[in-house]
Parts: C-alpha cells; structure tokens; sequence
C-alpha cells in the first residue's frame, strides 16, 4: 500500500532496504547459528548515516521521528529481527538522552551515535522485576557528587555491545517507584561488568547479557531529568518506542510472508503450484491483511507522535501488541506452508517464527500492553459519562 | 591530492533480454547503472582522499541522463562532477572517447590521479584508460588490485593483477589507474550523501567548453565503425542425466572421451 | 562533421529502425522516425531500412592514412617467464588465415631479454618474420618500454594489420600504442576475416556482455589493430620446414621506463590460471562452505585443470577473487567447464558461455546453467563430484 512518504523518507526507506538487502541477508543465517553481533552491520549502518535518522539536525542528526525510525527497523527487520536490533535497540536507548538530557548530554553522546560510533542500550528490566517493573532492586545512592550503583539488571539487548546505558535505578528505595532515577552510564566505567551473553530462542544475531554493577561510581551530572523520575523517563521511552518493536515484528512478519508467497509459487505438489490451492490461498491472503493493517496502524501512531500528540500511550500499545501478534501467527503460518523444509534450518522461515517470539514478550509483555490499553479505555469511558 | 575518476552509464547488462521473434535486443525497462567496475573506482577515490586529503572528483562522457549517475556518485562520496555532453561526441570508439574524457581532464587541471574501472561491461573493451593516459602523455596501469601507498615524493606503489599472479609497482604521479573488483568493497551511499547530491550543481561542458579539435570527435574522430551487430545463435541445451548418479556420470565421461577431448578408454565400466 | 539524417520524404513510418536500434536512439514522432542523443552511429536503423533507405550516415573522418603504403600482418609476441604466451600460437593461426586471403608476409614483433630462442619458435609456426629487439632493459613486465617500441617498429615497418592477445598485458599495451599511432583498435575478437572486395579486416567481438556480436572495420587508418580472445582460435601447427627469418631492431633506442617493476609474486595455486587452464572446475553457491572447495580441487587436479568460482562464491569469502568467472571477473574459454552447484546466472554466462563443453552439476533441474550446458547432470554435486573423481581416476 502506498503510504505517500515524502521524498527524504522515500530515500530513507530505500537505503534501509539497500543495506538490508546487500549486507544482512547474506549474513543473517550465520549471525543466527554462530549467535554473533555483527559488528560490521554498525559500521554499514553508521556509513550510510541511518543511525543519524532519528537524532535532532543540532547534534548531527537527520532530525526525522518515530515515523521515519519504524521505516528504517521495519526494512532492517524483514532481512533479519535480530540484527535489526542493533539499529532498534539502540534507538530505545537514544530516545531518553533526545528527550530528557541537559545540552550537555546531548552534546556528548548524540553526535557520536548519530555516526554510529557508538550505539546504545536501555536497562530497566531484572531478575525478579519483568512485567512489574516497580519491583526493581538497583539502587543508586547518593555520595558527595556521585552515585554508587549497585544491582543487576537483565536481558539487555546490546548488552556488552553498547556503550551508553540508561539505566533506571532506585535512589530513594523508601520511595519505591517515585524514588526511582534515570541513570547514564559508561561502559568501562568501574565497577560495570556484563555477566554471560544469554542463549536465546531467537534474535540471536544481537547480544543479550546481564549488567552488573557492584559499587559503580558515576557522576551525578549523568542523571536524566530529575531524581525520581526514573519510571516517567522509562514510560515515555516506551510511548516512542513501542511503534519501533511493533515495525520489527511487521518486518519480520513481512519477510516471512516474501518468503512464503514465493515458495507457494514454486513448490509443485500434485502436478500444480501450491499457490493454486486455496487453502495456501487463502493463508497467504490472511498473512497479507494483517500485515498491512498492522503496518498502517503503526504509521498512523508513528505519525501521530511526530505530530506531538499527547496521550499516545494506548494507540502506542496498541501497534505493537497487534503488530507482534501478527508476526506470530503470520511466521507459524508461512512455516507451515512450507511445510516440512519450512521446520528445516536451512530454509529461513524457521527463524524467523523464533525471532518473532520475542517481540509479544519484551519491552512490556503483550499481556502488560492490554493491560495499558484497557485501563486507558476504562478511563476514558468513564470520562465520558460523566 | 587531486583524484578524477572516470565512470561510465551503462545498461544493466544482466537485465538485456533478448526479443525471441527477430533476435534483437530489448532495451525497455532496462536500468541505466553505473558500470559497476567504475563502482570500485568511486570507493578507491574516496578512500585515497580520506587518507591523503584532497578532492576526488568524478567526470563522464555521454547524453544528459548521465546526470543521474553521477549524482549517485556524488552520493557515495564525490565532491565535484563533471558531464561532457554534447551531440558531436556521439558515435565515439574507444580513441575518440579517450580524446574527449582526456580533454575534460586538462580542464578540470593539475590531476595526480585518473581512475577508473579496468573495463565497462557494454563495451567490454577496457581501452579508454590506457588511451586516455596516451592523451595524457602519462603513464597508466591496468588491472590493479591493490594501492599499497602514495610517498611524499609523489611516488604510488600498487599491485598489478595478472593471469598468473601480479607484479608490484612503482610510479610517479600523475598516472592513469583500472581497477579490478579485488581491490575493495564499495560502500553504500549515505542519506547525507544522497541528500547532497539531489542538490549538487553539475558542471556540464559541451564541445566549446573544452579545447578539443572538431575532428577528432565522435563519428569522425573514430577509426573504428561498427558495420554489423548480431545475437549469438541461442545455445540448444544439452544432454541432462537425472538418472543415478553412478549412471550419469559414466555416460558424460563416455560422451566426453568419444568425442576427444578428454583421453582415455572406458574406465569405470560397472 | 559526421551526421545521421531521417529523410523525411523517404520515411514511412514504419518503425523498422524503432525495433532495431539496441540504444533506444529513434522514435516515431506523427509517423515519422526521429533520432535523439543516444545514437551511436551503429549503423543498425540504417540496416532495417533498406527498403525505404530513409536514413542515412554521413562520416567525415580525421586524419585518413594512405592505406596502400601499409602491407603485412603482424603480430605481438607475448611472452614472460622464457614462454611464448599460449594465445601467440593462436593469433598466429588466425594470421595464416588472413595470409591466404591477403597474400602478405606475417611478422612478429619480439621485444625482450635473452628471447632469441623464442623468435626459432615463432617462426616454427610459420610467421616470415621476427623483427626482434633482444636488450637486457627490456624486463618481462616492461610494458612501457615494450609500447614505445611497438610504436616505433608499427610507424617504421608499417604493416596493415597489428594483432595481440586478449590478455591482460595485450589488451593494456595495444590500446597505448593504438592511440599514439592515431589507428583504430578492437578489442577481445572470437573472429577475424578478410572481406574479399575491400581486403579490409572484419572483427567480431562480443559486447553487453556477450548478448550480442558486432563486427567492425577500420577503413582509413594502419595498422587495423585487434586483440584476440585467447582459447578461441586455433593454434599455428609447428612445422620444420620454417623458412622465416629474425631482423633484429637494434637502432631503435630503448627509452626509459616510466613505472619501476619492484617484484613478480606468482599466484601460490596452480589451479588459478584460468586464462590457460583446457579444463575448468567452478564451485558457486551450491558448494555452502568454503572447505568444500577442496572438492572442486580434488576435481581438478585430477583432470589437470584450474578452479573456478561464481560471484556468489567469491562474495561469500570462500575463495579469492582471482578465481572469479564471469562479468565482473575473467572471461574463460577452456575445452571443458564444469559448473558445480552454479545456478547460471546471465553474469556469470557471460564470463563462460565460449568453453567448449559446458558440463552443469545442480540439484535444481530448472537452474539456466542446463539451457547452455552440453550435458548435464541433476544432482547433488556432493555425491556427483565425488563419482566423477572415482570414475575419471580409474
């Protein structure tokens, strides 16, 4: 469908799809069996300025929004989930600097993100604290002119990879969730380590580890907005961000359906094409509707926020619900139509079935985004009768 | 550092069909791309600017619609671009291209490198570069895989492919430089670069821009001339084997020692 | 100047020369046809209009050369490493050809260090002449010094026809020197004759990629100039009865060299001479991992002959670019071609499609490798390769 995107995100869409194209796909089995980051994926990326996409024109940035980010991690995503993360997941990391960091932070850290210098990461979730995220443990106490972080946080999509971590931390624990403080920290700085990269079920291409922090010293210049508004920088990370997991999953649904639709043209069974059959048919059709109805909901949304709309929480929950339970159904499905060498890893839509998992569990569980969606509905409902 | 490299807009050479009824070609909805070793050429420049300073400009031969490639050249890192267009270069060979690129590169001036592609996949000749430099009255080197180094004194160091292996050499700049896909991996191009060269004002010379002799250009100035052109007869296909292994290749190694080329009696008989 | 012109009057519109033009370069507009900017003057349109004869060509052509005063074939001996290269054999057999039709003297241009024995063998091929410059300055890999002099022999002897081998050194070195003479050259001919009528050489070369053929003439320059593809045309046979004889050039001054050849690294396998290789094995996308090419080796080394590899394979980093066939790589000629887990893409046809006996070995039976395979095998090439190993080894 034609979403009549200007000429700059006409460009913007067709270079992703470039590097997609000529440097992921090639590597995109490998990076899943040897379960390696690739590292020269950054580079590319950084080169062809795509990291600059969603950065302010004033720290080197191409000063595009949400709209243009779901552009560049949907075409990423169709050649590859996981390593598209390396682009996505540094996103959820850049978005809190763009919207609650002091000049100087920007000044800092922007610009060599923009390049693709550096990427960076988001820390919220631990062992004991998913879906209730109010039950972090991470403490950063005040001393003098510093903080000392300590705590573990886990699952960090880029962990190790990253250099700029924003980390939510408590540093009013009395306080509990009101307590809590955006937090940015270094790599290298004492005291942070990363535990063992996790073996995953998907999205194997990007590295997920534990972040350790045992007495880490950071200094308390390296506070985003204020002391006690940890969890609204994480909420309003997550409003922009959710529109970004929601283009993943329709990536990785769309490159399942290519997949898929071609292999139906293909295979011959019964002295036909399986696409003849309408049971195939009539799959791909379903595969094909949900997709776009999913794309065109979270472009709708994306757009929406660009245009500075307020309260976007419940349409921001609402992409990326719909859109990984799309991804889902729509992966599952085009495995089955390629039946058995779809089980087969040498085919790639296997894969992509185990990548797509993933997107209906992080960055709020699907259950936490109806939850969201609900509440806001409820609320909104009793405005009304008033 | 002064680099001109020179590219070429060709058809998409591996999208060319061939029209069944009369053996002609089809053109339509054939891309016009940059020959792809003068792609190689691009990144070569770049990189030699990035690590010696410079300008690396980029300069073609051909109609108007040139003008999109070498804005996509300029997207890749190009800093100015150069189009010699004009109706009396058209019908040119290899000798009257070279005459005219040659003279766009004495007006560009005081360049230390002209680079290029060792070959563009129309034409398939690989010639221009080594008669450019002859017009140059520079020296020139073909088929180069690697630029190991340029010196203070101006001398450059690069690795020659040849069928057997390559030759490393010296020279002092200015020279002419093909090269072959080995030598690099080009990059993609970057938004920013791309957004510069939706802007970017081409220099365009026609023949009274440069200074060139009339007669040496296009048609006229081309000893050679195209009197035929013809589609290769269509290949049959052969024989396929789809049988057990064993069988098939029993029956092709039979085929090939009966026919000669392959010596020996029949081995393998089980 | 030079022009092409639509006779207006003439033309009926009919579109012959719309449908025959491989650049797109005429249209019709209200009925008649019209000529843009991308003519190249092939020629073409003025061939499909011979009925009407509506368009014409004008040529104005600089500088002509007296023709009659250019006589003999002439050919570039190419040589290192104390060999003849393979394809003087070859340009020699092509010249003898010419030689019947033309009925010149053939000659051979030598230029080297301690060559002598190998002008004895140009000449057992039948060449006339060897016009020989044997000086210690003259290096393997001098190809400046060796243009100078080629030059200088070509305005000084003044044959008609001056050929080389399509290899990298020839199709470097003639280009120069076409272009210091001021005289035509084509490059990468599978075919040359003497038209009967002119007595002008007719070359045919491939172009787009080996889609189509063309022949060209250089009518009013000397010498006509061509490089030959190797492996195309037939060698010279030795004979004893060689009756030429070696004029040695030495008044021509040996100029200085322009580049400094600091060394030669020959390529450590001998299975990377693809431009000479009679058999050539080529591993593609089918091989999925680079230590399968030791497969493809085993191959080869049991036929003798070189390995080969498509885009895809060198792209993938399981072999080194020098053993690239195809549009982007070399082009080969061998006797066989033996195409393993090669789809056949147009790319890679392009770089093999002369080989004498193309045998194709895919799982896939409807890969296009088998539209121009001689004979192929439906397969997996790592149950066939191993076969054909076992079999051919006895």
């Amino acid at each position: 469908m034609n979403y009549f995107l200007t000429e700059e995100q006409q460009m913007i869409k067709e270079l992703a799809a470039k590097v997609a194209d000529e440097k992921i796909r090639p590597i995109a089995h490998e990076c899943d069996e040897k379960e390696e980051f690739p590292a020269e994926i950054v580079k590319v990326l950084g080169q062809a300025d795509l990291y600059r996409v969603c950065i302010p024109e004033e720290y080197e940035g191409l000063g595009g929004g949400v709209f243009e980010m779901c552009l560049v991690v949907e075409e990423l995503s169709r050649a590859c989930g996981g390593i598209a993360l390396a682009y996505a997941a540094s996103g959820l990391g850049i978005i809190p600097i763009i919207l609650f960091g002091t000049e100087e932070q920007k000044k800092k850290y922007l610009p060599r993100l923009a390049s693709g210098e550096i990427i960076a990461a988001f820390a919220l979730t631990e062992p004991d604290a998913g879906s209730d995220a109010g039950a972090i443990k991470t403490t950063a106490t005040p001393e003098g002119d510093s903080y000392i972080i300590n705590g573990t946080k886990q699952w960090i999509s880029n962990g190790g990879d990253a250099s700029i971590y924003t980390v939510i931390t408590l540093t009013d624990p009395t306080r509990g969730p009101r307590g809590s403080s955006a937090i940015l920290v270094e790599k290298g700085t004492p005291g942070f380590e990363f535990g063992k990269k996790e073996e995953k079920m998907g999205i194997r291409g990007n590295a997920t580890r534990e972040l350790i922090f045992q007495n880490c010293k950071v200094p308390k210049t390296n506070i985003l907005a204020k002391e006690g508004m940890g969890f609204m920088v994480a909420m309003k990370t997550f409003d922009q961000s959710r529109p970004g997991v929601a283009s993943q999953a329709i990536g990785i649904a769309q490159g399942a359906l290519d997949e898929a639709a071609r292999y139906s043209t293909e295979r011959h069974q019964f002295g036909k094409p399986i696409s003849s059959f309408q049971a195939i048919r009539f799959m791909l059709a379903d595969m094909a509707t949900q997709i776009e109805a999913a794309r065109a909901l979270t472009l709708q949304v994306a757009r929406s926020i660009d245009a500075g709309e307020k309260n976007i929480a419940k349409v921001s929950s609402m992409t990326k619900v719909f859109a990984s339970d799309v991804a889902m159904k729509v992966t599952t499905d085009a495995v089955q139509i390629l039946g058995g060498y779809g089980y087969m890893r040498e085919y790639p839509v296997e894969k992509m079935m185990r990548d797509a998992k993933i997107t209906q569990i992080y960055e709020g569980t699907n259950q936490i985004q109806r939850e969201v969606i609900g509440m806001n509905l409820i609320k909104e409902t009793l405005r009304k009768k008033k | 550092m002064n680099i001109v490299v020179c590219i070429k807009q060709v058809p998409d050479t591996t999208d060319v069909k061939i029209n069944p009824e009369n053996n002609t070609l089809i053109r339509e909805g054939v891309a016009s791309i940059i020959n792809p070793f003068d792609a190689y050429a691009i990144e070569e420049g770049v990189r030699l600017k990035e690590k010696y300073g410079g300008m690396v400009n980029v300069l073609s031969m051909g109609p108007p619609q040139v003008d999109a490639s070498l804005r996509e050249a300029v997207s890749l890192g190009m800093d100015e671009a150069y189009l010699l267009t004009d109706r009396t270069f058209a019908g040119a060979d290899t000798l009257a291209t070279a005459y005219t690129l040659a003279a766009g590169i004495k007006k560009i001036g005081n360049v230390d490198i002209i680079l290029m592609g060792r070959q563009a996949i129309d034409g398939d000749t690989g010639q221009v570069g080594p008669e450019v430099a002859e017009n140059l009255e520079i020296p020139h080197v073909t088929d180069i895989r690697k630029i190991e180094q340029i010196d203070e004194q101006g001398n450059i160091y690069l690795e020659r492919m040849l069928e057997e292996g390559y030759v490393r050499l010296k020279a002092k700049l200015p020279v002419v430089i093909t090269v072959v896909k080995e030598i690099n991996e080009p990059r993609l191009p970057s938004l920013k670069g791309k957004m510069l060269a939706k802007k970017k004002e081409i220099h365009t010379w026609s023949a009274k821009d440069v200074e060139v002799n009339e007669k040496r250009l296009g048609l006229s100035g081309s000893p050679t001339q195209v009197v035929k052109i013809f589609t290769p007869p269509k290949p049959e296909g052969g024989k396929i084997f789809d049988g057990d292994i064993k069988g098939s290749v029993r029956n092709v190694l039979q085929e090939l020692r009966a026919s000669g080329i392959l010596a020996g009696s029949e081995k393998g008989d089980e | 100047m030079s022009s092409i012109e639509v006779i207006l009057d003439k033309c009926i519109g009919c579109g012959l020369c719309v449908k025959a033009c491989p650049f797109a370069a005429v249209e019709l507009v209200d009925k008649k046809a019209v000529i843009n900017e991308r003519c190249t003057y092939c020629g073409a349109c003025v061939d499909a209009c011979k009925k009407y004869q509506a368009i014409v060509i004008t040529r104005h052509t600089f500088e002509k050369h007296d023709v009659s005063r250019y006589k003999g074939i002439c050919v570039y001996a190419e040589h290192r490493h104390g060999k003849l290269s393979s394809v003087v054999a070859e340009i020699i057999g092509a010249a003898l050809k010419l030689k019947n039709v033309l009925q010149v003297p053939i000659s051979a241009i030598l230029l080297g260090s301690n060559v002598k024995p190998l002008a004895e063998e140009i000449l057992s091929y039948g060449t006339d002449e060897v016009w020989m410059i044997d000086n210690t300055k003259i290096g393997d890999f001098a190809e400046d010094i060796q243009t100078e002099l080629v030059a200088q022999i070509l305005l000084e002897k003044k044959p008609e026809i001056f050929l080389g081998g399509g290899t990298i050194f020839g199709r470097s070195l003639l280009p120069k020197v076409a272009a210091k003479i001021g005289t035509g050259l084509t490059a990468d001919c599978t075919e040359l004759a003497i038209d009967h009528d002119t007595k002008l050489l007719k070359q045919t070369r491939p172009a787009f990629g080996g889609n189509i053929m063309a022949t060209i003439l250089c009518q009013h320059h000397r010498p006509q100039m061509a490089t030959v593809r190797h492996k195309v045309m037939k060698e010279a046979a030795k004979t004893d009865a060689a009756q030429g004889k070696i004029i040695e050039l030495n008044h021509i001054p040996i100029p200085d060299p322009a580049i400094e050849v600091l060394e030669f690294v020959e390529e450590e396998s001998e299975t990377v001479n693809l431009s000479d290789a009679d058999f050539i094995i080529s591993g593609g996308r089918g091989i999925k991992d680079p230590k399968n090419f030791a497969l493809i080796e085993e191959l080869a080394k049991a036929v003798g002959g070189a390995v080969g590899a498509s885009r895809a394979a060198v792209d993938a980093g399981w072999i080194p670019y020098s053993h690239q066939v195809g549009q982007t790589g070399k082009t080969v000629n061998p006797k066989i071609y033996i195409a393993c887990g090669i789809s056949g893409a147009i790319q890679h046809l392009a770089g093999m499609k002369g080989s004498d006996i193309i045998i194709a070995i895919n799982s896939d039976p409807s890969a296009p490798i088998f539209d121009v395979a001689h004979f192929g095998i439906v397969g997996d090439l790592f149950e066939v390769v191993p076969e054909l190993i076992k079999q051919i080894n006895g």
